[in-house]
């Protein structure tokens, strides 16, 4: 229940009130695997799960993790506000990650929602760096605005790789925008993948991924091939607060990343 | 628990034993009359137990009366159950010092006091394991629930009455004492005497045995405590047929009953703070004037409250159906999923302390009368 006091090396801001973290833990035993979280303390104000989205560069002695964060309340705010040499408090890594083992020598549809693109990243990561082992690798990314794209550099490079599908589609558009207006699940159609042989990482809001898996059931994969992240509140993110419940689960221990035939139910469910 | 010859204590060897615990440097916390209702507080001796007292319950209803004899136990379970002193209400976690841009973390002082509880009913003791399974089982545990768990000895004490809103017999959780204690005890009269039939559970509780005046139970002494906790357990009015109920719940997470449950539950949350096992938490953080100072503290929570399902945006659970449904579907269902046991043990607080008398057991009734078919999952 301790945090370790950790220090931001450098700050970046990647999209209207998101900013990037590059942290230093003062660790080397712990690895944050994609799809995990932390808990981040801003000191007296308060700590909240924030998704690992990229690793920095790791020495020796310490380790970088980034941790992307887009101020909607006073903790995330302080997080967002602070800049290089700035403690903070950490804990962590904590919870079920993607399952990237399961995703070798198939295609993999990575669909983003919003922010829901900070947490997917580092599995991106993880399948461009060894992008041999995976069969096509999409990535479908839906955001309100084009303003409100986040990691928008890295995508550009991405999308001049000839190994990776990316469609970018938004909400509302303002003149100057080419690319695709609508939700993200239009998207779905894009995406090239054999559903006998593929896999489905799923992250946004609720709704979002309610509708995004019933394109991707009717695009052909099986349920039991289609992961989410889930979002519930989170105080201990030890299994021992009650806040993350998600039925029979609890979501700081048995996810945040779970498979869709093991929830589905729950997902069909309002006020869960 | 009869795992021990039995012995019998006087009053007066109670009273020893009250004693001999705080010798050995235990903080004893027993039953005592405050305010209208047998609370758990500090205990001396024997004077503070609440003599000659018993509880009435019914659903939304709580009163003293007088006895007509002079039972130290006499009642059943008040407001307050044991997580008081075992998992307080409040609990200091660490604090952090700033000077310039460093930060030290302190975490508290782990508890060092040892408490001694007196008069635990087994329906608690139960209650006890199922907070241990929940805070000392997974892989992470509470270090400060820990340290006073392990430190505590406890003496339990067999119902000799039943409450108007237990259901241990039907949770299976009482009302005989069956594991947990390190000495448990049934009071009983014989002779025109009032004693105590003593058997220990543990070695701390035959080394405790050994230091006070005691003698071997009678053939008769033990029939009597024997028929003094049946009559109780015979005279159990609620019952809430278990075996099945988690199933039937998760099939009616849907069910109108949650409506009409809905329109009487004021959310108040009375029923989590009054109840045993429940065990959520929330945590505050502060800081002093000029922010060098801050501080972490862990403090109950209830799931009735609305920040409690607080995601950005919104509560997940808004409405008072499914705040309520998240309660009992996890007291009786997903509890067993998340931890392997129930959430309840049928002690009868949340009925008897609920200002609107919502009765958990009539609750499980009305989904069953309108249940969907078995096999018949919602969303599946
Ligand atoms: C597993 C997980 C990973 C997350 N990853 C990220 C991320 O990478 N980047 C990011 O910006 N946000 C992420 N979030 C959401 C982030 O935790 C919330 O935005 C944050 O808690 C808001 O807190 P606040 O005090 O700033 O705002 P407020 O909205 O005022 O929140 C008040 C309190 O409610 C709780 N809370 C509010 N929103 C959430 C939420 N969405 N999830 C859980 N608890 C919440 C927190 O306890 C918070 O302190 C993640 C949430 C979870 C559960
Ligand atoms: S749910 Fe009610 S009856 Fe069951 S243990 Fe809690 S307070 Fe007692
Ligand atoms: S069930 Fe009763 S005690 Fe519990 S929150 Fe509702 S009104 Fe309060
Ligand atoms: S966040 Fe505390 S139990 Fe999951």
């Amino acid at each position: 229940m301790l945090p370790r006091v950790a220090r931001v090396r450098r700050r970046r801001r990647d999209g209207p009130q998101v900013w990037t973290l590059d942290i230093e833990t003062g660790e080397t035993d712990t690895a944050t695997l994609p799809g995990q979280f932390n808990m981040l303390t801003a000191f007296g104000i308060g700590e909240v799960p924030i998704s690992l989205s990229g690793l920095g560069e790791s020495s020796a002695a310490s380790q970088r993790l980034l941790h992307t964060v887009r101020a909607v309340g006073p903790v995330s705010a302080a997080l967002a506000r602070l800049g290089p040499g700035d403690a903070l408090g950490l804990r962590g890594p904590f919870g079920v990650g993607w399952p990237m083992a399961a995703a070798a020598g198939r295609d993999v549809v990575i669909v983003a929602g919003g922010l829901g693109l900070a947490p997917l990243r580092p599995a991106l990561h993880h399948l461009l760096a060894d992008r041999g082992r995976y069969g096509n690798v999409t990535l479908l990314y839906g955001t309100r605005s084009p303003d409100d794209i986040l990691f928008r550099r890295e995508l550009e490079a991405w999308r001049r790789r000839l190994d990776i599908d990316i469609e970018v589609t938004v909400d509302h558009a303002r003149s100057g925008w080419h690319g695709h207006v609508g939700v993200v699940t239009t998207l779905v159609a894009h995406a090239s993948f054999d559903p006998q042989n593929a896999i489905a990482l799923v992250c946004g809001p609720e709704v979002m991924m309610r509708f995004t898996i019933n394109a991707l059931r009717d695009a052909g994969l099986t349920d039991d091939t289609i992961y989410l992240s889930v979002e519930r509140n989170m105080k201990c993110a030890v299994g021992l607060c009650g806040h993350c419940q998600y039925g029979p689960t609890l979501v700081c221990r048995d996810g945040p990343v779970m498979r869709y035939d093991r929830v589905r139910g729950l997902l069909a469910l309002k006020e869960i | 628990m009869a795992l021990s010859r039995q012995s019998v204590l006087t009053v007066d060897g109670l009273d020893a034993l009250i004693g001999k615990l705080r010798e050995r440097g235990y903080r004893v916390i027993g039953p005592s009359v405050r305010d209208h209702a047998i609370v758990y507080d500090d205990i001396g001796d024997v004077a503070d137990l609440p003599r000659g007292w018993t509880d009435e319950q019914d659903a939304g209803q709580y009163r003293l009366r007088r006895r007509d004899d002079d039972a130290l136990f006499g009642y059943v379970v008040g407001p307050q159950s044991w997580k008081k002193y075992l998992h307080p209400p409040h609990v200091a976690l660490w604090r952090a010092r700033r000077t310039g841009k460093d930060v030290r973390i302190e975490p508290a002082p782990e508890p060092t006091e040892r408490l001694a509880l007196l008069g635990v009913r087994s329906c608690e003791l139960h209650a006890i394991a199922i907070q241990d399974r929940v805070l000392l089982s997974g892989a992470h545990v509470d270090p400060g629930y820990r340290a006073r768990r392990e430190a505590a000895f406890i003496v339990a004490v067999n119902c000799g009455v039943t409450g108007g809103t237990c259901f241990c017999v039907s949770m299976r959780t009482g009302p005989k004492v069956d594991a947990g204690a390190d000495i448990a005890l049934t009071e009983i009269v014989t002779a025109g005497e009032r004693v105590f039939v003593l058997e220990t559970g543990s070695d701390k509780g035959a080394a405790l045995l050994a230091d006070l005046p005691h003698r071997w139970a009678s053939a008769a002494e033990i029939a009597e405590a024997k028929a003094v906790v049946a009559r109780a357990a015979a005279a159990m009015g609620r019952d809430l047929a278990a075996d099945d109920v988690p199933e039937l719940l998760l099939r009616n997470l849907e069910h109108p009953r949650w409506d009409d449950v809905a329109q009487r539950c004021l959310t108040c949350g009375n029923c989590t703070m009054v109840c045993p096992t429940c065990f959520c938490t929330t945590v505050e953080d502060t800081s002093s004037l000029d922010g060098t100072e801050t501080a972490r503290t862990q403090r109950w929570d209830s799931c009735f409250t609305m920040d409690f399902s607080y995601i950005h945006g919104g509560s997940v659970r808004t409405s008072s159906r499914s705040r309520y449904r998240q309660w009992m579907t996890h007291k009786l269902a997903t509890w067993h999923q998340q931890f392997g046991t129930s959430g309840c043990v049928g002690c009868g607080r949340c009925i008897t302390w609920c200002p609107v008398g919502i009765d958990i057991t009539e609750e499980v009734r009305a989904i069953r009368a309108g249940s969907r078919a078995e096999g018949d999952r919602h969303g599946d």
